[in-house]
């Protein structure tokens, strides 16, 4: 009890960069599809759980910027910072894809919240667990959506069973990368900041194969497994997501907007 | 009695007491009902005015969609998803209310789809820059809160109460889009300029939404009538210029109109001839994006076939599962 | 292929009030229409429950029997309290 764990801030800094970095990515892809959904009713729904992403992101990202004693903003942080500085896993970079690709990958990383945020709000650091509390309301009512998309797609037409199928044997090889471990986060966890990621896997794994399985989709055998986004290595799409979103504060540095 | 004359679909005669009840009540002031008995021209004028609305918000969220993945901030990115959110929510309630006068979904999305529906032209133009979300929020939220205002005392039930609502949800949008341009017009010369060249491209297009002068407006004095329109096009576009105007002046930015001018004696701003040749270019297809904005919708809907068909399929297969294990 | 299901949406507003019809929306069954009406109908905290009811299962009055329905109430007045006067000492009541 007496002993005292030091949180290097270099560390903590880093872990909310990769929270928020996979929040604003999926948020960003997810707004994508504003406009453009299968049907209206889905369009806002869409749209609701990407505000909450984007919404989750400038959270972090707030926090992220007080570590710096505000000598970055939330927004310099998401728009001033290149590909290699972002620290999200691959996943939630990857392009909107058709409705079956953005529903499973929405399932995955909603899957993933849950867990996450269930056990960061017992974090030792209390504004990190106010807004893992905050979060997994909207993360439960995002993961309820997906899971029962996942089911209507893969039970009902052969198109669309195709369809999902296909989008498990492309991204399930990018799962495992959600619960990599570095050094830094593993200082964290040890100083009961962040929770252990095991536990999270083996949670996550448990749920996840117990749906696809009743939804009667099958694991894909083999493919290339994902990694890198901890430290900073990444899909060719995130530049171009980046180019995009960041295009005008880069264009007009300094600007007020 | 005004609607003598009128026939219903099956070109038949339609009975004068009940007309005249039917124009008494709308004279009280009471609200039709989707059951009420109505003239068959009524309903259709109010099948095509308000599946017009609809579309017209459908499609309005392509111009503004165009810059929410490149919106300059967090906070500004979270708005324009909001803003552009709640334009699919009033074209939904808006065709929901419009189903209820005996069309469905389908028809109103095939109808404009394959281009037999119109929808405001103002969706028709191009959002080059950043600037652009600032001139539709101020210019073409605020031309359409000076139409849909007067619409919430509309004489059809369900109209009106979706546009309570949807009153209530615009409020922000005018604002946030003035908030924009203040933003830029108040930074750097280049933000300025960016600014100054939305109010241009905006400000002419803006003044068309309210259609056509009075004079050639085809379906204005029998609406009137009917309170489904309740200020006359000129009346409505008179009073969105004077209450315009000095909201430039305030921002330092210039109306593209060198004959603006405020007029004393008649208490409001006088302004330069509006081109309604253009007008009429952009609905008949001709607008510098008519092809690609109905193309995204087509995309869309097309895209979503499958989506849709898979969630009924779904649902039956459920259905019949339930019944065979009840069986 | 026919179109979704139309549903009406009823929202209480708060605890304590009815249910409200607020409007109807198109979903392939009920619990994506009570998914869609969350996200469609309570953007702005309108409601902390929602009733989905398939349209088709509404059974309504007829507007054309509105006066033969209705208006036998009207002068029925000696359901409302007001048909009662009272001495003024008791008031009250």
């Amino acid at each position: 009890m007496n002993q005292t764990v030091t949180v290097s801030e270099q560390a903590l800094y880093q872990y909310l960069l990769r929270l928020a970095d996979s929040s604003l990515t999926m948020g960003q892809r997810l707004a994508e599809w504003c406009g453009h959904g299968p049907y209206l009713e889905e369009d806002v729904a869409l749209t609701n759980v990407s505000l909450d992403a984007i919404g989750h992101a400038q959270m972090f990202y707030q926090q992220a910027a007080a570590l710096t004693s505000n000598e970055k903003s939330a927004d310099d942080l998401a728009f001033l910072r290149d590909a290699h500085e972002y620290r999200n896993p691959i996943i939630t970079e990857l392009p909107r894809g058709d409705f079956a690709y953005t529903t499973l990958k929405q399932y995955f990383i909603d899957a993933f919240n849950l867990y996450l945020f269930t056990g960061l709000q017992n974090s030792n650091n209390e504004t990190l667990a106010l807004s893992a509390r905050k979060a997994l309301m909207e993360v439960k009512y995002h993961l309820k959506r997906s899971e029962a998309w996942v089911e209507r797609l893969a039970l009902s037409t052969e198109t669309a069973q195709l369809k999902i199928q296909k989008a498990l044997d492309d991204l399930w090889f990018y799962t495992p990368e959600l619960f990599e471990v570095d050094e830094d986060m593993q200082g964290l966890i040890n100083a009961a900041v962040i929770p252990d990621y095991d536990e999270i896997k083996q949670n996550w794994r448990q749920l996840v194969e117990k749906h696809l399985n009743a939804c009667e989709l099958k694991l894909p055998e083999s493919g290339w497994v994902a990694t890198g986004g901890l430290a900073g290595e990444h899909s060719e799409h995130l530049g171009y997501l980046l180019a995009e979103m960041q295009f005008l504060p880069r264009a007009y540095p300094g600007c007020e907007w | 009695m005004y609607s003598q004359g009128l026939t219903d679909a099956k070109g038949q005669q339609e009975p004068a007491d009940l007309l005249a009840e039917f124009q008494a009540k709308i004279d009280r002031e009471e609200k039709i009902e989707p059951r009420d008995w109505m003239p068959a021209a009524y309903r259709k004028t109010l099948i095509r005015q308000m599946s017009q609305h609809a579309h017209s918000e459908i499609v309005g969220q392509l111009p503004e969609g165009n810059w929410i993945t490149r919106a300059p901030s967090l906070k500004r990115k979270m708005i324009l998803l909001a803003k552009v959110q709640d334009e699919a929510g009033h074209g939904l309630y808006i065709y929901s209310a419009t189903e209820t006068l005996g069309v469905s979904r389908d028809q109103l999305t095939e109808e404009l789809l394959t281009g037999k529906a119109k929808y405001s032209s103002i969706f028709n133009y191009p959002t080059p820059s950043w600037a652009d979300m600032g001139a539709i929020g101020w210019l073409v939220d605020g031309a359409a809160i000076m139409n849909q205002v007067p619409l919430c005392r509309a004489s059809y039930g369900p109209y009106a109460r979706s546009m309570v609502r949807i009153c209530k949800e615009e409020s922000f949008h005018q604002r946030q889009g003035y908030e924009i341009m203040t933003v830029l017009a108040r930074g750097t010369a280049a933000q300025k300029d960016m600014a100054q060249r939305a109010l241009n491209r905006t400000w002419w297009p803006a003044l068309m939404m309210f259609g056509p002068s009075d004079k050639d407006s085809k379906h204005s004095e029998q609406s009137m009538k009917w309170k489904i329109k309740r200020f006359s096009n000129d009346d409505l576009r008179q009073k969105f210029i004077d209450a315009t105007v000095p909201q430039a002046e305030h921002l330092g930015l210039t109306i593209p109109d060198p004959k603006l001018k405020w007029n004393e004696a008649t208490g409001h701003y006088d302004h330069s001839e509006i081109d309604f040749n253009e007008l009429f270019e952009v609905i008949k297809g001709n607008g510098p994006c008519n092809k690609e904005r109905l193309q995204a919708r087509i995309d869309a809907h097309k895209q979503g076939a499958w989506v849709r068909e898979a969630a009924e399929v779904y649902h039956q297969r459920q259905k019949d599962n339930n019944e065979s294990e009840a069986a | 292929m026919s179109e979704l299901k139309l549903y009406e949406v009823f929202i209480r507003a708060k605890s304590g009030l009815n249910h409200r019809h607020v409007g109807s929306l198109h979903a392939s069954d009920a619990e994506m229409a009570l998914l869609n009406a969350r996200d469609v109908y309570t953007r702005r905290k309108e409601g902390v429950s929602i009733w989905v009811v398939e349209a088709d299962k509404i059974t309504a009055s007829n507007p054309k029997q509105e006066h033969e329905w209705f208006d036998p109430a009207e002068d029925k007045v000696y359901r409302h309290p007001t048909f009662y006067p009272l001495d003024k000492e008791v008031e009250n009541m």
